[in-house]
C-alpha cells in the first residue's frame, strides 16, 4: 500500500505508539496515509479506539509474524 | 465536534503512582481531549525538575511482582527502596515503556494543563523554583472551573 509517511514505533510501549503517532499526523494534511509499524500487542485494540475517536480513519491493521502494521488516513 | 476535557486530580508522589496521570494524559491529549492535571500532597513530586526521588518501595506493597520472594523485614533495610526502585527503573526502560520526564514532557507539548495545589506549597514549605516551569499555582476552586466542564474526571 502507498503511503505518505512512515512512524517506526517498534519496541514502544503503551501509550508512545499512539501518541507518536498523532505527532506524526499533525504534520501531515488531510487525505494522506501514514504506516505505523508497531511491536506493542496493545496497539491493535488501541489504533482502532485511536481512528474512532479522531476521526482519522485505520484503513488498514495487519499482523506480520511479531509486528502490527497499521494506515491510517489522516482525517 | 465539541471538544472533549478530562481532568486528573493525582494524588501520589510514587513511581508506581506517577505513570497513571501522565499515561492518561498524553493519550487524552492525543485524542484530541482539552487535558488538565491537578497535583496535590505527595503528587507535587511529580512537577519537580527534578525526578530522581521519585521512588517506589516494596515495603506494604504485597502486590509488587519480586524476582526472589522478600521477607518484610529485609524490605526495611536501608537502600532497599534505592534498589527496587533502580531495578523498576531498569525493567521499564527494557520493555520500552517512557520514563516519567519523557510522558511528562509529551503531556506539556500537547498542550496539557499543569495546575500544582498551592496549599501543599505552603504546607510543606516547597520552593517553587524546583518546580518546572510550565504550572500554574491554584487552589481547589481553580479546578473545580475546569473540572465542572470535563466529560472524564479522576482522583488517582
Amino acid at each position: 500500500m502507498d503511503f505518505d509517511k512512515e512512524l517506526d514505533a517498534r519496541g514502544l510501549s503503551c501509550p508512545l505508539p499512539i501518541v507518536k503517532t498523532k505527532k506524526s499526523l499533525n504534520d501531515m494534511t488531510a487525505g494522506q496515509v501514514l504506516k505505523v509499524v508497531a511491536t506493542d500487542s496493545g496497539s491493535i485494540k488501541d489504533m482502532q479506539a485511536f481512528a474512532n475517536q479522531t476521526g482519522n480513519p485505520l484503513i488498514s491493521s495487519e499482523t506480520q509474524g511479531a509486528e502490527y502494521v497499521f494506515y491510517l488516513r489522516k482525517g | 465536534m465539541e471538544t472533549k476535557r478530562m481532568a486528573i486530580i493525582a494524588t501520589k508522589g510514587t513511581l508506581d503512582m506517577a505513570y497513571p496521570p501522565f499515561i492518561l494524559a498524553s493519550t487524552a491529549a492525543a485524542l484530541g481531549y482539552e487535558v488538565q492535571v491537578f497535583f496535590t500532597f505527595y503528587g507535587l513530586q511529580l512537577l519537580r525538575k527534578d525526578l530522581s526521588d521519585v521512588k517506589i518501595s516494596p515495603l506494604a506493597n504485597p502486590a509488587m511482582p519480586m524476582p526472589v520472594p522478600m521477607p518484610v523485614f529485609v524490605q526495611m533495610l536501608p537502600g532497599m527502596e534505592t534498589m527496587a526502585t533502580m531495578m523498576m527503573k531498569n525493567k521499564i526502560k527494557s520493555k520500552g515503556v517512557a520514563s516519567l520526564e519523557e510522558l511528562r514532557d509529551l503531556c506539556l507539548e500537547a498542550d496539557v494543563k499543569f495546575i500544582a495545589c498551592q496549599m501543599t506549597v505552603d504546607l510543606f514549605d516547597f520552593d517553587k523554583d524546583d518546580f518546572i516551569g510550565n504550572v500554574e499555582f491554584g487552589g481547589a476552586s481553580t479546578f473545580m472551573e475546569f473540572a465542572g466542564k470535563t466529560d472524564i474526571c479522576l482522583f488517582i
